[in-house]
């Protein structure tokens, strides 16, 4: 009797492991059409709905909770601030004066095409869902296809870049966030001279990024802002367009710049507190891209 | 061990809840910068209430399910937890621990294994971009907060699988030798002590 309990027990773990096994190894291999790829996509646009429903339920507790929770690091935030705000002033002031003289230089050469982030047509969508695991840094979003919404197309939150588009549904949407180790972003550094890197992030530090390959010789101080590059090289588009704001640099070790190429960038939005954000569903429209130093 | 329908039903209502719960509030709240996970709580608690093919069992629908609602590769959390899930129900069976603060221990190794197998299987699978050591401090984070949740969740899951939960012929065998008063310290003495009195009597 002990002994077919036993038989059973280990006959019932091993058909789990070995179908979980079956079904890692087809999905890996697999491309984004195959069919488990579809289940997959089937079971995010039946429980979204219910997602949705939740998350609205469960927005006090959440708000609650992160009323705590921002409490506790408002004190060492308030000093950083400060400090920061009092270099800005002088930038700004500084800015300011560059802005006006750059309006009378592009309007005197007619190449005036600034415009905002409405002309890339953005679709407001509520965060529904999570990830809660260290390795994929993604969201769900209560707006797909029905809203326009396709793969591929960037995302931005109040300060700047969130991720991409990976997955659509008719009403919602997965979205990897640029901490996620699969995405990589084309970025320019702000710094007189845009030198353009590729921006990684760094897996199990959710508030830090890398901006690799940049010129050894580039001459990147901390605190400028780095942004996307926008570029297009022949029919090779980036996804992003130019000049949506990434982060700043947190870390720019002038050994660790001439040895690797590489920065430390600190991101402009908290992806760990994220409730709204906009999907832009025309990313290219009227833009002039910059194009990729090589 | 003979499985009610309603333990079933049971079962997967609390899979699902804890699933659309976990993915719409607890992830999107911080605490100390990393969020608490609920699922491997959850797997270690069936386990350790109903044994190791239910938690085996349970551990892999939770693991397809979060995999299918996270758009993640499909397999690798049912993995871990089918792990998780037998283990706890292999410490009941084999030692069956009665302290209170056992889930406490269990949910942190729960977590702990969760957050390293799926660092291990991330590595196996290829990781392109640079990997922090700080890695390492969030998974020691989640574990701390899990740690400090786990005694609740376990209190929610036993309170739901309760009323339904399988007799155990172990349990029960325990039940009637303990409360028949046949223990071989208290008899005699009270036996004697009875025929004592009635002779003096």
């Amino acid at each position: 009797m002990h002994d077919k309990q036993v038989r059973r027990r280990r006959a019932v773990l091993a058909l789990l492991v070995a179908v979980s096994l079956i079904l890692l190894s087809a999905y890996f291999g697999e491309s984004d059409g195959g069919p488990l790829h579809s289940v997959q996509r089937g079971i995010v646009t039946v429980l979204s709905p219910v997602q949705q429903g939740a998350s609205t339920v469960l927005a006090p507790v959440r708000d609650i909770a992160g009323f705590f929770s921002s409490t506790f690091h408002a004190k060492t935030e308030v000093a950083q601030l400060k400090k920061e705000n009092a270099t800005l002033i002088f930038t700004n002031a500084q800015l300011q004066h560059d802005r006006i003289q750059n309006q009378q230089l592009t309007s005197l050469i007619h190449l005036d095409t600034a415009i905002g982030v409405s002309a890339y047509r953005p679709v407001s969508a509520n965060v529904i869902g999570e990830d809660p695991s260290l390795w994929y840094d993604q969201i769900e979003v209560d707006a797909g296809s029905d809203q326009g919404v396709a793969r591929d197309q960037p995302v931005i939150g109040e300060n700047g870049l969130v991720g991409l588009v990976t997955d659509v549904t008719p009403g919602a949407s997965i979205v990897t966030l640029i901490t996620d180790h699969t995405l990589e972003v084309t970025a320019e550094v702000e710094d007189g001279t845009g030198d353009v890197g590729v921006l990684q992030p760094s897996v199990g530090n959710p508030s830090e990024l890398v901006l690799s390959d940049l010129p050894t010789s580039a001459n990147i101080q901390q605190n400028q802002t780095v942004v996307t590059a926008g570029f297009r090289s022949g029919k090779l588009d980036s996804f992003y367009p130019p000049e949506i704001p990434i982060g700043i640099v947190s870390n720019a070790n002038e050994d660790t710049l001439a040895s690797s190429g590489s920065v430390q960038v600190s991101p402009l939005v908290n992806l760990r507190h994220l409730e709204v954000v906009q999907i832009l569903t025309k990313p290219q429209a009227g833009t002039t891209r910059a194009s990729l130093v090589p | 061990m003979n499985v009610s329908t309603s333990f079933v039903i049971r079962v997967l209502a609390l899979v699902f809840i804890s699933v659309v719960i976990q993915v719409a509030a607890v992830s999107q709240i911080s605490i100390f910068g990393v969020s608490a996970d609920l699922s491997p709580l959850v797997v270690m608690s069936v386990g350790l209430l109903a044994g190791s093919i239910t938690g085996a069992l349970v551990g892999f629908g939770m693991g397809i399910l979060i995999d299918l609602v996270l758009v993640q590769t499909l397999g690798v959390s049912a993995l871990l937890y089918i792990a998780i899930g037998y283990w706890s129900g292999r410490l009941r069976e084999l030692r069956d621990p009665a302290h209170e603060l056992v889930p406490l221990g269990m949910g942190a190794a729960a977590t702990a294994v969760a957050g390293i197998g799926m660092a291990l299987i991330q590595f196996l699978l290829g990781v392109d971009a640079p990997v922090s050591l700080l890695l390492l401090q969030q998974i020691f984070l989640t574990v701390l907060v899990n740690s400090l949740i786990a005694l609740p969740v376990y209190a929610v899951v036993r309170r739901a699988l309760s009323p339904a939960l399988p007799d155990d012929p172990r349990r029960r065998r325990q039940r009637r030798y303990t409360t028949g008063g046949l223990s071989p310290l208290k008899r005699p003495s009270e036996g004697l002590g009875g025929s004592v009195r009635s002779v003096s009597r």
